[in-house]
């Protein structure tokens, strides 16, 4: 081939119809500008060396934390603006807001992107913020695998979020059912991008989980007893194990998909005897309990948030973390009612359909249990308290929607319509979403040191929820008129138009919420109301015994636990000096040392991956060699620790009025 | 056996139905069945949505009560009740008051899910589905004709369709008939469906499948036996029978008007699921990527 011809061939290949000239000018050109900007600001200001050092190669889970929590809310934005595309499409028949292939790949986006790079994320920011503080635990269990985790997954998300400028983007829908997304049906390279990013993304997400599983199991302080922790700190381990088991399904439906589109494999194309409802199988294995990895933690939070805000003790504890248990249990044995319409049999159907039903009575008892918190407490509106009184009526019908569904027959009637998607998204938005946007203001404080503005927050809530109400209500009465999901536009005549038009209302509400909210983290960040104490909220657990944000090294005297709710006990008893250090005992503390390797590692993941999705095996094969590079010098590397001197520590402490004297 | 408990169901639920059908259209196409399957799931649709609203009802009732009685307000005179963790009687009741729910959704869920895999008929009406790229094309293998995006009928008389897809994975709905099946390549599933009164039916491809999904529409038509016959046999002698060609540009991803044919090519439906594709009959795509 001629320099000429392999040219004009890069650039149809990077450039294919779908991909659309606005993308091109605005997405391409304005993200290359607005690299270089950044690139002239660090270089002016002297910064690459504090990026360098504090952000890029840190191992601190303080600072892994806020960049899981960055990465999610920049993710929630893209995801959001696909939703309003969507919104705005369907807001009347016939409607061209955007052309058909457009709006399949702006769904697609939407839910991939929502959630695996915008849920999961959150979720990892607070565990990663709060878990290790309550615990009394100095770092998570594997510091470094913590990096890795975080930026193989950054890098599998920007592997997404370049596919609609460049290349083109995937457009089989976030489950990406065979033989749709096979290479017969979509070519091209958009699929591959969805192939590779859940793959790379998913690496990280099962490093998240040993890393969260380990830590919770070992690296408690002496005398927190696996029941006297924190309901956030098991929901992070039943959360790690949830993905332990969840992952390595998908791992191998994406794989086999893969190799169909690259290596013409026959796993579940149409030609050679493919079996497609082996993938959805795959794919189930892995999506349901993902739904729970998505709601435990939420549940987690609300566990944390409503004894705080009632300023009493968790009603049903056992009752709490046995469910949870339960759940998690059971989540494993109700995959096939996302297809009970795939001719399993009634056998089959009945088993799956009461399986899932049987979620409800744990669900319900946490439900009940939360409410008994608040009975007889003294309930104060802050806004983490806000979301979880506005998750109890939400989640309650998105939960029983769920056990409506879960009636067999009553299914086949609401199989992929509107119904359905008003179902799951009032359990992911209103469990999840409302669950992380109230864990978030709740631990903000301890992250960042200021608190954010109580009334703008009040006012994002507001409306977040109102319009989140507005937006999926009537989506129940389309799914009964018989709308279903994925349509591209409709005509007039069939109902839809005005039950269309209020969910659009509705979405632009929750829009004006989300504004409502980054100008609140703005303002309060150009206004800061530092929180001094490290306790603004009078809390219960480890994490308000520290100075916020929490110095590097966590706990200067590693607390010995007596009780539930330790803080609160403390205070309770007289004893919050205990947390105190003197001149005579502080020790000095071991910390681990920053790391390049984790951003080497994906940053090689995210080459051979790019290597992969245009068949450049070439780069491919480069990419895994800077993989296997980074693993063996991660292995030969020297892993001596940063020693933390006693007097260093103590002046920290002094700064913060933690020292006795 | 309709004992009282069940016409006592029965009754409320048909209350509720009357009520939605008052305060609905007959948009909402769920709500109003035109044939038994339809019928038995609105039932169930109906029972579930009574129970879980009972037990939404109570949440809300408990939550707005509990929100207004113990706020932090100064000269709240709730009790307060700071390390009440525990309380036997309630943490069973809460345990209980689901499980009672569930059992009753639970009970008819599984026996309608028996039912309704019966065809209750030893000679339905057969019509042989095949799902195609965005289109339906329906085989009736004992009149030996063949429709494409429409279908008829007869009034009364259970019809089981035979599905299956020479495309990506489409799933089968006519919401005033019943509920879904899919349409998968290399297998073959079935779905009983019954008219009990006369109408047009509007039926869709629920499961996204590409660009033009969305008008995968098809209409079926409920007629009486006599107009049934009338009809087939119209078919028989007006229109050309379906050739190889016919059907190959049926296999192109397109959207066709609605069609008939007086008769169809062998092996264009496949005998066993597993001898589909053996026969050559690949998917061709019309444009070039």
């Amino acid at each position: 081939m001629s320099m000429r011809e392999w040219i004009t061939h890069l650039i149809k290949l990077l450039f294919p119809p779908q991909v659309l000239l606005p993308d091109i000018v605005g997405i391409d050109i304005g993200l290359t500008v607005g690299a270089i900007a950044i690139m002239v600001y660090l270089t002016v200001r002297h910064r690459w060396g504090w990026l360098w050092r504090e952000w890029l190669t840190t191992v601190d889970h303080k600072k892994i934390g806020i960049m899981y929590l960055i990465a999610a809310l920049v993710m929630l934005f893209r995801g959001g603006v696909d939703a309003l595309m969507i919104r705005t499409q369907l807001i009347g028949p016939r409607a061209h807001f955007m052309g058909a292939q457009q709006y399949d790949e702006v769904f697609t986006t939407h839910g991939t992107v929502m959630i695996f790079f915008m849920a999961m994320p959150m979720v990892f920011a607070l565990f990663n913020a709060a878990v290790p503080l309550m615990i009394g635990a100095r770092d998570v269990a594997f510091p470094r695998l913590n990096a890795i985790s975080f930026w193989i997954f950054a890098f599998g998300a920007i592997l997404l979020n370049i596919s609609f400028s460049i290349g083109g983007s995937p457009s089989a829908g976030w489950m990406s059912y065979p033989p749709y997304s096979e290479l017969a049906y979509n070519p091209g390279v958009g699929e591959n991008y969805f192939l590779l990013s859940l793959q790379v993304a998913g690496i990280g997400t099962i490093a998240t989980g040993i890393n969260f599983l380990v830590t919770v199991l070992r690296m408690r302080a002496p005398g927190m007893s696996l029941s006297k922790m924190p309901i956030f700190a098991w929901s992070a381990l039943i959360t790690s194990s949830l993905v332990l088991f969840a992952f390595p399904p998908l791992t191998v439906a994406l794989g086999l998909t893969m190799l169909d589109r690259l290596f013409g494999a026959s796993f579940f194309t149409v030609a050679h005897q493919g079996m497609p409802m082996m993938y959805v199988n795959l794919f189930w294995i892995f999506g349901h309990p993902e739904v729970y990895i998505l709601i435990m933690p939420a549940f987690g939070i609300f566990s944390e948030v409503v004894p705080v805000f009632s300023r009493k003790a968790l009603f049903g504890y056992e009752a709490m973390v046995g469910s949870l248990l339960a759940i998690s249990f059971l989540s494993y044995g109700v995959w096939v009612h996302h297809f009970f319409e795939m001719g399993a049999g009634p056998g089959v159907n009945v088993f799956f359909g009461l399986s899932t039903m049987l979620i409800a009575i744990p669900t319900g008892v946490k439900m009940f249990n939360w409410l008994f918190t608040m009975w007889g407490g003294r309930i104060r509106l802050t806004v983490p308290m806000l979301w979880q009184l506005a998750f109890i009526p939400t989640f309650v019908v998105g939960g029983a929607t769920g056990v409506m569904l879960a009636a067999v027959p009553a299914d086949y009637q609401y199989h992929n319509s509107y119904f359905m998607i008003a179902h799951f998204h009032n359990v992911i938005v209103g469990g999840t979403v409302f669950g992380v946007l109230s864990g978030m203001y709740y631990w903000w404080p301890k992250m960042f040191g200021w608190k954010l503005n109580q009334r703008q927050a009040t006012w994002a809530f507001a409306f977040f929820v109102a319009g989140f109400w507005v937006t999926f209500m009537p989506q129940y009465f389309l799914g009964l008129e018989g709308m279903t999901r994925r349509m591209a536009t409709y005509p007039a005549g069939l109902g839809w138009t005005s039950l269309n038009w209020w969910s659009t209302m509705g979405s632009y509400l929750m829009a004006v919420g989300f504004l409502i909210m980054v100008y609140n983290i703005i303002w309060s960040r150009l206004h800061p109301d530092w929180d001094t104490t490290g306790d603004p909220w009078d809390g219960r657990t480890l994490e308000w015994s520290l100075p916020s944000p929490a110095p590097e090294y966590n706990f200067a005297r590693i607390p010995h636990v007596r009780s539930r709710d330790e803080w609160w006990a403390m205070k309770r008893e007289g004893r919050t000096d205990d947390v105190k250090i003197s001149a005579d005992s502080v020790q000095p503390i071991h910390v681990p040392r920053n790391s390049a390797m984790p951003i080497m590692l994906a940053a090689a993941f995210f080459v051979g991956s790019i290597g992969m999705v245009f068949s450049w095996f070439w780069m491919a094969i480069l990419g895994g060699l800077g993989v296997v590079a980074a693993l063996a010098y991660g292995s030969f590397a020297d892993y001596s620790e940063l020693t933390i001197d006693a007097a260093h520590v103590l002046k920290t402490e002094a700064a913060m009025g933690r020292v006795d004297s | 056996m309709a004992s009282g408990r069940q016409r006592l169901m029965k009754g409320l639920g048909l209350a509720v139905v009357g009520l939605s059908i008052a305060g609905c259209g007959s948009d909402y196409v769920v709500l109003h069945p035109a044939g038994p399957v339809a019928q038995s799931e609105l039932h169930l649709i109906v029972l579930s949505t009574v129970i879980v609203g009972v037990v939404i009802l109570l949440v809300w009732v408990l939550w707005a009560y509990v929100l207004l009685r113990f706020r932090d307000i100064p000269g709240n005179q709730a009790p307060y009740l700071p390390n009440w963790r525990h309380h036997r009687v309630l943490e069973i009741l809460v345990f209980a008051l689901p499980v009672v729910a569930l059992i009753a959704i639970g009970i008819p869920t599984v026996r309608k899910t028996y039912a309704l895999d019966h065809v209750p008929s030893h000679h339905p009406l057969v019509i042989d589905v095949t799902s195609l790229d965005y289109k339906w094309v329906f085989e009736y293998p004992r009149q030996h004709i063949a429709t494409v995006n429409y279908f008829y009928m007869p009034v009364g008389r259970p019809v089981l369709f035979q599905l299956t897809a020479n495309s990506p994975l489409t799933a089968f709905w006519v919401p005033n008939l019943g509920g879904m099946e899919y349409a998968m390549p290399n297998r073959v599933l079935p779905l009983w469906l019954e008219a009990t009164r006369h109408g047009v039916f509007l039926g869709r491809n629920s499961n996204f499948n590409g660009i033009d999904f969305w008008r995968m529409t098809f209409e079926a038509h409920a007629v009486s036996e006599l107009d049934f016959h009338a009809w087939v046999h119209r078919i028989q002698v007006t229109k050309p029978p379906m050739t190889h060609r016919d059907w190959r540009r049926l296999l192109h991803r397109s959207v066709t008007a609605p069609a008939a044919f007086s008769g169809y090519p062998a092996n264009t439906f496949p005998e066993r699921a597993t001898q589909f594709t053996v026969k050559g009959l690949h998917y061709i795509p019309t444009r070039e990527p």
